[in-house]
Formats: structure tokens, sequence, C-alpha cells
């Protein structure tokens, strides 16, 4: 009998939908929508009250439209009303409209709340499930708010049913996802943790689920899951098919619990315990042995369960690195899998080898199968594989093989989807840089690039080309004769004539001894492509030239009489004139000497990591890329200082082409600013010269020195590109360290990225503190689903209290939000709460964590006291854990005012002539609790000569003592 | 974590959709559309992941989607969830409709959208896997039928509407989901007693 007997249902409804189906037009079935809802509207509206069955059969008439994509605006209440009632069928459709339609109107939400508050009071257990669902499907905070505390007592409750548990569990988890804040840790954890013992599997795999978030959080209180799950997934692997009944799947024992154990163990490192890692690495090698037996089945889900499982221990290899041989036969299996007529395993197994390439025991073995990767970019049929196979090219490339990956790669370039071009070649890119041993090589390589895919070639590739070129001597040559061949060809592209034209421009003179490539034919060649190109790309033609008439004075006259042309000098584009007019003026009026200063060769960039790995990072999210990025890193120090250290330098660390963004736009820049400096007559003189148009001209040049100094003023983020994606990253490790320079201050920019800025301005007194966190959006861009939350870490959390009143959702472009904190400080404490902010920008989860400068020394009130006080204190305190003494190297000059008042920020009293010396400092104050006060003293002796400091500090508590030492001694 | 379960036929046309993480409205049709675009033009034979579209999240998601004659079933999950575990989960959350509808077609899903809707939630519950055991589920929904009637009135009556709807004529709808293998069920276990 099917458990759904078809017969039941609403005619109505029935009716409705075979209308709708059968309408000839989409504006037939508006019509025919339009008009139901109006019928629907009046029905909720009328004054006769509707039975059950009415209410219920026009809630599911709007899901039906709601489906077809059309809004739906009412019809909450009734929803509400019908999960109210007692009727099961009633409220599980009231249930369901709720829960696929959220609303966020509170007053709704109260009266959702309600019903949900008395159904999980009802101890019916289908009425329970209900509720706990509607929980989980909406997850908003109010929900949180409102259960997230007695939600894990049903879970552990000794009288709650299996499906109810079950439902618990995942319910918890979604509301901790939403809200962690909310849900408290407490005594239930311990008893969560022995669900993984539970008789029903069930709820074993909603417990692991639950019990892996939780871990990722807090691995501390949820170490002893370990071993649980380590002899849960041994009973499991051991286990005969039919063993595990019901969750048996295709003849593999319960696949998803497994898959779920093996993911909980990857949040921990190998289990210290030499019978529980016995027992792991035991499993692990079934695992691996099963994959070698004869399939028990031939159906495609008896091998996608089997391997599920397979993958994720191969998973979980790779996460512990710690076992070289288990490591060396996942490779294999790895290995095998590239070669199987399943996709889906190729493009899995691609994707785990990606992550084996960085595990420094197997980066060998898996380099081997660079053959079958290459075939596979070659011959794989669907994108998503070959994309996973320039993943793995990637992540394998070595210097011993950078040659042939970036051919290859090249080489698939010419026929890769749109959809991926850009990515790879940001990815020649950086693998050429990085592995390059021969630069001639490397400016092959980015020529080659931007002739097959131009289009894709971004501004950091190119201004990443030139920074290199100019900072490296020996291929400056090279580059300028091979970019003259290039441009050479009939038809090239945009990008390669900015390349060439900078090069020229800059090296040009190292190849005009060639009669091939005499300044003239440059200059031909060059301006040949001059009209073809957009006014970017000919204004910075325009700055070759006038570099051309430093490096090649026989040409100047072809130069000024191209300058004096009419599409020049009265050229629309105020860039454009401007730049004609200046140069012109220029090259006519300075002498040698002056052009040769004005139009010196560029200096070398500074260096710095590159940042079209920066941009690579940012469109592959944060997590992947940088993981393998790093442990390459690793591995290039360790190749590097090995065999050739002199090339270390330059491959590793690497300028950035966020100081080009000036070098290239600003050609103009660096000329405009000498030439407004030097020569300001120069630009009284061109006006007197052409006087009619004086007025234009002046307004015109005045647009360009503002927009020039606009020009400039990137200059102050050219780190951020590359800090905004370290901070983005998601976990809390790779929270920046506390910022220092909080600490004896309260207010200034806690944060800042392309997007947003953080602000804080905070007061304290004695235990109390009140922060104004300042959240603003630097874009034009709304940011949407904005959340921001402070997170105690473990021991923190009973030593500082934080409330926080969340800020509203949406934060648009240019606004500025704010937040208030208030603090308690319970007891001392040495962690910084992390304040974790996320929002939708354009489409991606932005997510940034920063440590709260809310350290220990704000809770100072500085004492005022005689020396005579002072010395009587200071031996009180004369136990030796209670003094901590620091001697450290000054950082910043040493400046008494400064050091007067960096001690004062940091909330003591400075207290004059207590010590005989007047050239030491002498502070004291008290640390003011909920719990306790702790009295402090300090002494800074400067040696001025040495440079060097002396701190001590003697407090009643010797934590204390270290933790203020600590502060303190950073800030000199 | 699973994202969104979104269930349309070969012509885009949504049958089933449930969102885990909340977009509005709007938002959800264009996901619907740009998500039919990119699994649509795939071939039937090469592999059932992808990344996903700009609109839902980018490459930080996949798109793991079966295709069933008439129908693609897509999840949209993140990293956190195994590939090849949430295409079983596909394939075990149609295999219980087969079940519960006794060979399952389109129009089963179009006419009982509300039943559908309870089914999926045994399955899946806020985005986490709640139960993969087909039996379990099974009885649960068992259990909601009986509740149902057990309260009655409501059932009987338009039984009759509904079967003549179904045969209409309607040639543009295969009446079945091929879904291959359903016939080879799992062998009977004894139960524990």
């Amino acid at each position: 009998m099917p458990a759904v007997s078809k017969g039941d249902g609403m005619r109505g409804l029935a009716v409705f939908i075979s209308d709708i189906r059968n309408c000839k037009s989409k504006e037939a079935e508006i019509k025919r929508i339009n008009k139901e809802l109006a019928n629907i509207r009046s029905k909720f509206k009328g004054d006769k009250a509707l039975d059950g069955y009415s209410k219920k059969k026009y809630v599911c008439k709007l899901l039906f439209i709601f489906l077809l994509g059309h809004d739906i605006d009412f019809g909450h209440m009734e929803a509400v009303n019908l999960l109210s009632s007692n009727k099961y069928t009633e409220k599980q459709i009231g249930y369901l409209f709720i829960s696929v339609l959220v609303n966020s109107n509170s007053e709704l939400i109260r009266l959702i709340n309600n019903g949900i508050k008395n159904d999980l009071a009802s101890r019916n257990p289908t009425f329970m499930n209900l509720a706990l669902h509607c929980i989980a499907n909406v997850g908003s905070r109010e929900m949180a708010e409102a259960f997230a505390g007695d939600i894990p007592k049903i879970l552990v409750a000794g009288d709650t049913m299996d499906s109810v548990k079950q439902s618990a569990a995942l319910c918890l988890l979604r509301l901790y996802r939403t809200s962690p804040d909310l849900v408290p840790m407490g005594e239930w954890t311990s008893r969560v943790v022995h669900l993984l013992n539970d008789q029903h599997l069930g709820v074993v795999t909603a417990a692991t689920s639950l019990i892996t978030t939780l871990a990722q959080k807090n691995p501390e209180e949820f170490k002893t899951s370990v071993s649980l799950a380590v002899s849960r997934l041994s009973r499991i692997v051991t286990s005969a098919s039919t063993d595990l009944q019901d969750y048996t799947y295709y003849f593999v024992p319960a696949p998803w619990l497994s898959v779920k154990l093996l993911r909980l163990l990857q949040c921990y490192p190998p289990p210290e315990d030499a019978a529980v890692r016995g027992r792991l690495t035991e499993c692990l090698e079934t695992i691996l042995n099963k994959a070698q037996e004869p399939p028990k089945s031939k159906k495609v889900q008896h091998s996608n369960a089997k391997n599920a499982v397979l993958f994720e221990a191969i998973s979980l290899i790779i996460h512990h690195d710690s076992e070289p041989n288990l490591l060396v036969r996942a490779c294999n299996q790895l290995g095998q899998f590239l070669q199987h007529r399943e996709t889906n395993l190729r493009y899995l197994a691609l994707e785990s080898m990606c992550t084996l390439a960085s595990s420094e025991f197997s980066h060998e073995a898996v380099k081997t199968h660079i053959e079958t990767v290459i075939g596979a970019l070659k011959t794989e049929r669907d994108v998503s594989v070959r994309q996973r196979a320039v993943d793995l090219l990637y992540a394998m490339c070595d210097r011993s093989n950078a040659q042939q990956i970036v051919a290859e790669m090249l080489n698939y370039l010419e026929t890769a989807d749109y959809s991926i071009r850009e990515e790879i070649v940001l990815k020649v890119a950086i693998l050429a840089e990085k592995y390059a041993v021969d630069y001639t090589w490397y400016v092959d390589t980015i020529l080659n690039l931007i002739r097959i895919a131009g289009d894709y070639v971004s501004e950091e590739v190119w201004y990443r080309v030139i920074q290199i070129v100019i900072n490296r001597e020996d291929v400056q040559g090279y580059a300028a004769k091979t970019v003259f061949e290039a441009l050479q060809a009939p038809a090239c592209h945009e990008n390669l004539v900015k390349v060439g034209g900078y090069i020229l421009g800059e090296f040009g003179n190292l190849i005009a001894g060639d009669r091939r490539s005499s300044p003239l034919i440059q200059f031909n060649l060059l301006h040949s492509k001059f009209h073809l190109c957009s006014v970017p790309t000919r204004a910075l033609l325009l700055s070759t030239y006038i570099k051309f008439v430093n490096l090649f004075p026989e040409i100047k006259t072809t130069i000024q009489d191209v300058l004096r042309s009419d599409s020049q000098l009265r050229n629309a584009d105020v860039e454009l004139q401007q730049r004609a007019v200046e140069y012109l003026r220029l090259s006519c009026i300075a002498s040698t000497d002056i052009l040769a200063t004005v139009l010196e060769e560029m200096p070398p960039f500074p260096e710095r990591e590159s940042s079209i790995l920066a941009k690579l990072k940012k469109k592959k999210g944060p997590g992947m890329v940088s993981e393998i990025e790093e442990t390459k890193k690793e591995r290039n120090v360790e190749m590097n200082g090995s065999t050739e250290p002199a090339t270390n330098a330059s491959t590793v660390s690497t300028p950035s082409p966020s100081t080009d963004l000036l070098g290239i736009e600003s050609t103009a820049v660096f000329n405009s600013v000498p030439l407004n400096s030097t020569g300001g007559s120069l630009l009284v003189d061109v006006f007197s010269e052409n006087s009619a148009p004086v007025a234009t001209l002046a307004s015109a040049a005045e647009e360009n020195f503002s927009s020039s100094s606009d020009l400039t003023s990137p200059d102050n983020n050219i780190d951020d590109p590359a800090t905004a994606v370290h901070v983005s990253h998601d976990d809390d490790d790779d929270v920046d360290e506390l910022s220092d320079t909080f600490v004896c201050k309260n207010n200034g920019v806690l944060f800042e990225n392309q997007l947003l800025q953080i602000g804080l301005k905070s007061e304290f007194r004695q235990n109390l503190g009140r922060m104004y966190v300042f959240y603003g959006n630097k874009t034009s861009t709304q940011f949407l689903s904005f959340s921001s939350n402070v997170i105690c870490q473990d021991g923190l959390k009973s030593q500082l209290n934080i409330q926080t009143k969340p800020v509203d959702p949406t934060v648009e472009g240019g606004a500025q939000v704010q937040q208030i904190l208030n603090i308690e400080c319970v007891s001392d404490f040495t962690e910084a709460p992390v304040l974790n902010i996320q929002f939708r920008y354009g489409g991606t989860l932005q997510n940034v964590s920063v440590k709260l400068p809310v350290t220990l020394n704000k809770f100072f009130q500085p004492t005022e006291m005689t020396s005579q006080d002072f010395f009587q204190r200071w031996k009180q305190l004369s136990n030796p854990q209670q003094e901590v003494q620091k001697i450290f190297k000054a950082k910043h000059p040493m400046d008494t005012e400064v050091t007067k008042a960096k001690i004062i920020g940091f909330g003591v009293a400075l207290l004059d002539g207590v010590d005989p010396n007047p050239s030491n400092f002498v502070g004291a104050g008290v640390i003011h609790t909920k719990t306790i006060q702790v009295g402090c003293l300090l002494r800074l002796e400067p040696n001025t000569q040495a440079q060097m400091y002396r701190l001590t500090l003697r407090t009643s508590r010797d934590t204390v003592s270290q933790r203020l030492c600590g502060l303190l001694s950073e800030q000199f | 974590m699973i994202k969104a379960i979104l269930v349309f036929n070969n012509h885009g046309k949504p049958r089933l959709i449930r969102f885990y993480q909340y977009f509005p409205e709007d938002m959800q049709q264009q996901i619907i559309r740009e998500t039919f675009h990119l699994v649509s033009k795939r071939d039937d034979n090469v592999c059932n992941f992808l990344e996903g579209g700009s609109l839902i999240g980018g490459s930080d998601y996949k798109l793991i989607y079966r295709h069933y004659a008439t129908l693609y079933f897509v999840f949209c999950v993140d990293s956190s969830e195994s590939e090849l575990g949430i295409l079983d989960l596909i394939q075990v959350f149609v295999e219980t409709l087969d079940k519960c509808f006794e060979n399952v077609c389109e129009l089963d899903l179009i006419f009982h959208m509300d039943k559908v809707h309870y089914i999926l939630q045994e399955v899946v519950m806020g985005g986490m896997v709640l139960e993969t055991n087909m039996n379990e589920i099974v009885g649960q929904v068992e259990n909601q039928s009986r509740l149902e009637k057990s309260e009655g009135g409501l059932s009987g009556a338009p039984a009759r509407a509904v079967s003549a709807v179904k045969n209409m004529n309607l040639p543009e709808i295969p009446r079945n989901i091929n879904i291959g293998d359903i016939n080879i069920k799992v062998p009977n276990l004894s139960p524990f007693v």
C-alpha cells in the first residue's frame, strides 16, 4: 500500500491547479492567479469564520501560487491559526506555510513562537517534531532567543523519543549556526557527546552533525567525542553488511553515519592515546582495503556509498598528515580513480588530490600522476572536471615541472571555456612568476597569455609583468626585444599595446642599436596602433612618446608633430588633451637636463606580496587557495634555502601591482607632478601662448590636477587588498593579532578593508565599560544580512560579560551604523574577545573577525600616592610570583613626553618624585573586576644609551602581573 | 549544510523548492532560473557536481544533481557535505517518493505538493540530513497518513476530482519518472525483536 493515498486531496485545489495547467498563455495564467488571490483574500477578510478545511485548502493554493513564482504577502495570520489548531492536518499545513514563506514581521513571530512553545511542551512527539522542524527551517534570531535554552533540555532528557531527539539535535545545530552566542554551553554538552553511543543510528547521525559543528568552535569541550567516534566507526566498519539492518544502504553499512564520523574526526589532530590511534588506523586501513574488494553489487548506489566513505577516509588521512604509509595508499587509490570510468569519481579524485598535493609526504607521489591529469585536461568532456584538473595542476606545480605545467595550461587556454579563462590566466601568471628560474621564460609566458587570452588578462597581470621587468635589469633588454616583435603582429590585443608601450618607453633604447628596431621604427610601430586603442591606452602611449623624446632626441620633431596635431591638442577627451598640451610644452621648453630628470627611468618597485595571488584568492573564496599557497610557500623556502638562495628573494617576495596602479595610470601623475612643482611658469606660458582658450584650458587643467590628486589617494590603501583577503578567512585562528595600538587609547579605527571600516570609541569606569562600534560601508552598494556579534572563547566567557544589541541587517552604501557593547569585567582575563562580522556584499558572504581591544588594563583606576606609601606597598608585594620584570629593546624613539602619555593612557596614575632617579617612571593603579580588585605598582626604567627599557610590575596576583607586563611592554 | 533543494522539470518549471537560507521571493526565482540554466545544458553522462551559480554563493557552494526523465533534483550544498553522500540522499528521497506514491510521476509532485514537502521534511531538516533510512522515513509518512485518516472528514470526498484530473489527456508529460534501479530493493531482513 502506498503511504500516501492518492485519493486524499482537496477538490478546489485540484481544480485550481488543472485550471492553471490548462492556461494557454502566461497572461491567462497570471489572470487566473490574480483571480484566485482576490478570491482567497476576500475569503480571509470575510465575516464568515472559515473552517479548518477551507483554511487548509486556501493555504495550499497560496503555496502553489508561490511555487509558480508569485509574491505572497498575506495568509500568514491564517497559517498561524492553523498551526495553533489541535488537529494534526491543520497544524501541519500551518507550519509548512510558515517555514516556506518566512516573514520577519515581529508581531507574527511572537504568535508563531507562542504556538511552537505550546507544541514543545505538549509531550506529543508528532507535535514536538513539527515545532522543531519549524524552528530549524526558519532559524531566525528571534527563534533562537526564544528556544535556544529549551532545546538542549529536550535533547538530553531521558524520556525523549528517538525521532524527537533527532530533530532536537539538528534544530540546535541550526540555531548554533545562525546565532552561536545564544546557545549556552553547559552540562548538556557532555551528555550530547554520549549520544554517539545511542542505540538508534538516526540519533547518532544527527548528534554527530551537531557535535562536529560545536567541536569546530569549542574543541576542548568536545574532546571526549574523539574516542567515542572512533569506536563507533570501528563497529560500523567491521560489521557485516547485515548487522545494521535498515541503515545498510546497498550493502554498505551506515554510509552517511560513517561519513559524518570521519568528518567529526577531522576537527581534531590524530588521537594522542595510542590505543585509540591504533584503532582508527585499523579502521582507515579496512576502508582502504574494502575499496580493492570486488563490489557486492553492480548498482551505482553501492559504489557511490562505498566511495563516499572512502573519500572521507582519505580526507581524514590527508588532514592528519602523519602516517606516510596511509598517505601513499590514499594517493594510489586516488590515482586509480583518476582513470575510473565514472566521471563523478574522476572529479572527486582530482579534488582530493589537490589537498593531498600540499602534504610533504605525498607531494612527490601526486606528481607521478601529472600525465594523467594533463590527459584529463585535454580529453574530459565535462568542464567541471577540467576545472578540477586545472586546480590540481596548479597545486602540484613546483620548480621541477613548472615549465611543463605552464605550457599545458597555456595550451588548454586556447580552447578553454570562457567561464574559467580568467582563473586560468591568473594561475598561469602566478606559476610563471613563482617558478621562473629564467625571466625570459616568464616574459614569454605572459606575452603568450596576452596573445591567447588577452580579454581575460586582468590589469593585475600586466601591471605585474611590468613591475618585474622594471625590477630586474637582466631581463629588460630581452623584454623590449620581445614586445617589439610581438607588436609586429597585424592584430594584437590592446593589453599587449599597453605592455609594449610601457616597456619600450622605459627600455626602448636597449634595442635601438639594431637597425630593424631603430627609434623611428619603434615609434611608428606604436603609433600605428594608437588609433585603435581606448582612451586609457592612448594616454599611456602619449607618455611613452614623451619618454621617447628623452630617450631618442633624434625623433623629437616627429613626436612633436604628432602631439601638435589637432587630434591630440584639441582632443575631446580632457585627459588626452592635457597630456598632449603638457608634453608638447615640456618637449619644447625644457633643457635636456630637465627632460632627463623629469622623464627618468622608473625606480624599482617596493617588493610586496603578489596581488594576482590576492585576486585569485578572492575569486576562489578564501579557504582552499590560501592553504595550498601557504604550504607551497613553505616548501618553496625550503627548496630555495638549500639550492639557490639567490633567487629566493625575487620569487618569494614579489612587488605588488597596486603600486603599479599608480605607476601606469599615473605616468601622468609622475609627469604632471614635477611639471607642477618645477615649472609653475610653464603652465602660465601655456596659457599665454594660446590666449583664446585660456579659460577652458585652465578649468580643464584644474580638473585634471584634482583628478590626479585622486589618483594618488589609493596610495593609502596599497596594502589593503592583501590584508582584506587575509582577514576574511573563516576560522578564528586567522584573527589578526590584537592590535597593540588600542592598549593605551580608546578611540580609533580598528579595521579597514576595501569594503568595510570599523571604528571604535570606548569608555571604561571601574569594572564596567561601554564600547561604541561604528561600521562604515565604504562601497556604494548595500550590505545585506549584516550581523555582528562578539564571541568570548572558552574561559573568557566567565571572565568577561559582553552584551550587544543586534544591528540593522542592511547597511546602505556609504552609510555608517553604530553598535553599542556593554562590557563587564568579572575577573581578570588574558584573552581578547573576538568581533565577528558577516554580511553579504554583491552576492558573496563576507566574514571578518577582529580581536576587540578589550584588555585588562582598561579596568584600571589610577591611584595617587606618596613616595612613602608607594615603597611601603612595593615591599609588601615582595612574593616572587607577584613581581614580573621584563627587559626589552625600544621599538620607538625614546621620548619622555610620549612615554608619560602612554603610561597615563595605560590607566595608572603617573607618580612624580617617587623614584629617586628622575628619568624613571613610576605608576600605580587598581584593576577593578566584579569579583576582586587588584592593586598594581609599576616602574619603567629607560636606558637611552642602550635603547633599552626595564619594566617591573608588582601586583597581588601573578596572572595579572604577567598580563599587564605583556601589554605594556609592547608599547615602547 | 544544504542551502537549497530545487526540483524542476525539463522546461525549468519549478515543482518543489525549499530554501534553508533566507532569500527574498524574487531572488528565489532568479536562483531557480540560474540553476536550471547551469544544469540543463549539461549532457546526461557528465559528472553530477558543479560549482554553484553566482546568485547562490558561487564556488563556495556545489550543485549536486540527478536527472530523472522529466525532472531535475538539485541540492545546493556547502563544503561540509560529502558529494557522493548527497547524491545518494537524492536517490533515497526519490525512492521514498516512489514508495509513497507508487510509481511517482511529475503530476504527483504537482497535485500533492504538501505531501511531498512532508516527505522531504522527514529527510532533510533545516538544511541538515535528518534521516537516511528509507523504511524509517516511510514509517513516519505512514504515521502521518494514519493521523490524517483518524481526523477524517477531509479526505474522503474529493478523491474523484483528483483522479479525473490525473486521467485528463496530458500527452506532453510522461507519466512515470523512470528511476531505473528502483525495483531492486534492499533484501528483506528479519527485524530485531
